[in-house]
């Protein structure tokens, strides 16, 4: 049945080529951990991949509840997680997650930097992996806030205050993330949800894709 | 189609050109709406700080820094709420009235006036042991690197009035 819709499809628009070029290639031997058991530290990009997509899915049922209001954030909160199904598992695996996943990218930099897998042609896909990382420090940073609980606030105000160190344009930045120059209440709230929600994840999904791009372009380093 | 004038702009490039010239005005079109929009917090006016009443009479400050309790009418986009500040207020030896903000300039705690033993006369944070002297200079050594905001403040029928809380510099 389904090959049969696979051949209905692929007879129409020939999405077999497609497939091939996406996901059927060799694993080169020195990155396959069947082979050498030290060749498991080339999962941890994979691995950061997989906890995003799960980040991404557990995150869209997560605004199923959620509201970023001032006087009903905190509640939705503790409404999903105590009086819904499931709840606390489906925000623990967006809590526990959000960390996972800077110890993954972080664990694959360090792979990547001491291969020196980095070095050229791949220096474009260092610059575009380096951007990734500050785009998910930006995705932990605005998603601390949404629970909007006394950690949640007095943690935005301390990255406010180091906003507004920055020299010259320091006053001008704490406004545009505060969206008050003195308040961070309810105006914060709503941007620092449309940042974790739509900007950042728009910008992420840009850059992972000419991240995968360039590594089926480029090819997986050698072995040392 | 004369090929020998010089500077001349073929059909491609003139096609080139003009859809380049309305597709980044119709990306700007669609585009300014929405920076400007993003932006709007940073464009909008400072707000004037108002005076608001604390109900303390002038007569009783004395030289010793009191705890004066005092509320704002706070406007936080669509929510208007009554916010409780504090301010430490004492006259000093010129008979001059300072308001200090309770706020210490290192992580925000509340800073305390007389109330720890080890630190008498001084302003204390709890937080990070962060210390000022009573005009509010910051203790050199400690954490805070900026010395208590002072209030500006009115006195009108007697009746001590406070405005915005202003950050000093380290002398």
């Amino acid at each position: 049945m389904i090959r049969k819709i696979y051949d209905w499809i692929d007879e129409r628009v020939d999405i077999t080529p497609i497939w091939r070029d996406i996901a059927d290639h060799e694993v080169p031997e020195h990155v396959n951990p069947a082979h050498h058991f030290s060749a498991f530290v080339y999962c941890f990009g994979g691995l950061t991949f997989f906890v995003t997509v799960i980040q991404i899915l557990s995150g869209m049922f997560l605004t199923m509840y959620y509201v970023p209001d001032i006087e009903n954030a905190w509640n939705s909160v503790f409404y999903l997680q105590q009086e819904v199904a499931h709840g606390q598992i489906v925000r623990g695996m967006h809590h526990w997650g959000a960390s996972v996943v800077i110890v993954m990218l972080f664990l694959h930099t360090l792979r990547v930097f001491f291969q020196g897998a980095y070095k050229k042609p791949r220096e474009l896909n260092w610059v575009v992996g380096v951007l990734i990382f500050f785009v998910m420090l930006g995705l932990g940073l605005t998603g601390y806030l949404l629970p909007w609980d006394n950690k949640a606030y007095f943690a935005t105000q301390v990255t406010i205050d180091i906003a507004e160190s920055v020299p010259y344009i320091g006053d001008y930045l704490k406004t545009l993330l505060a969206g008050d120059p003195e308040i961070v209440g309810a105006q914060t709230l709503t941007r620092f949800f449309a940042i974790h929600v739509f900007f950042l994840p728009a910008a992420l999904f840009g850059l992972l894709a000419a991240h995968f791009i360039m590594i089926r372009r480029q090819g997986i380093s050698g072995p040392l | 189609m004369s090929q020998d004038k010089k500077n001349q702009v073929s059909r491609r490039q003139f096609l080139n050109y003009t859809l380049t010239g309305v597709g980044g005005f119709m990306a700007a079109g669609m585009l300014a709406p929405m920076v400007r929009f993003a932006i709007d917090p940073v464009l909008q006016p400072k707000a004037q700080g108002d005076y608001v009443s604390t109900g303390k009479s002038v007569d009783e400050l004395t030289s010793e820094p009191q705890r004066v309790d005092f509320t704002i009418r706070q406007v936080d986009a669509w929510y208007e709420s009554d916010v409780s500040k504090v301010a430490w207020v004492y006259k000093q030896e010129d008979g001059s009235i300072l308001a200090l903000s309770p706020t210490c300039t290192h992580l925000g705690c509340f800073v305390g006036w007389n109330d720890n033993e080890n630190y008498p006369n001084m302003f204390y944070c709890p937080c990070h042991d962060g210390l000022y002297e009573k005009s509010g200079k910051n203790v050199p050594g400690t954490p805070p690197t900026a010395p208590l905001a002072a209030f500006e403040h009115d006195v009108k029928d007697g009746i001590l009035y406070l405005g915005k809380a202003i950050p000093r510099e380290e002398a």
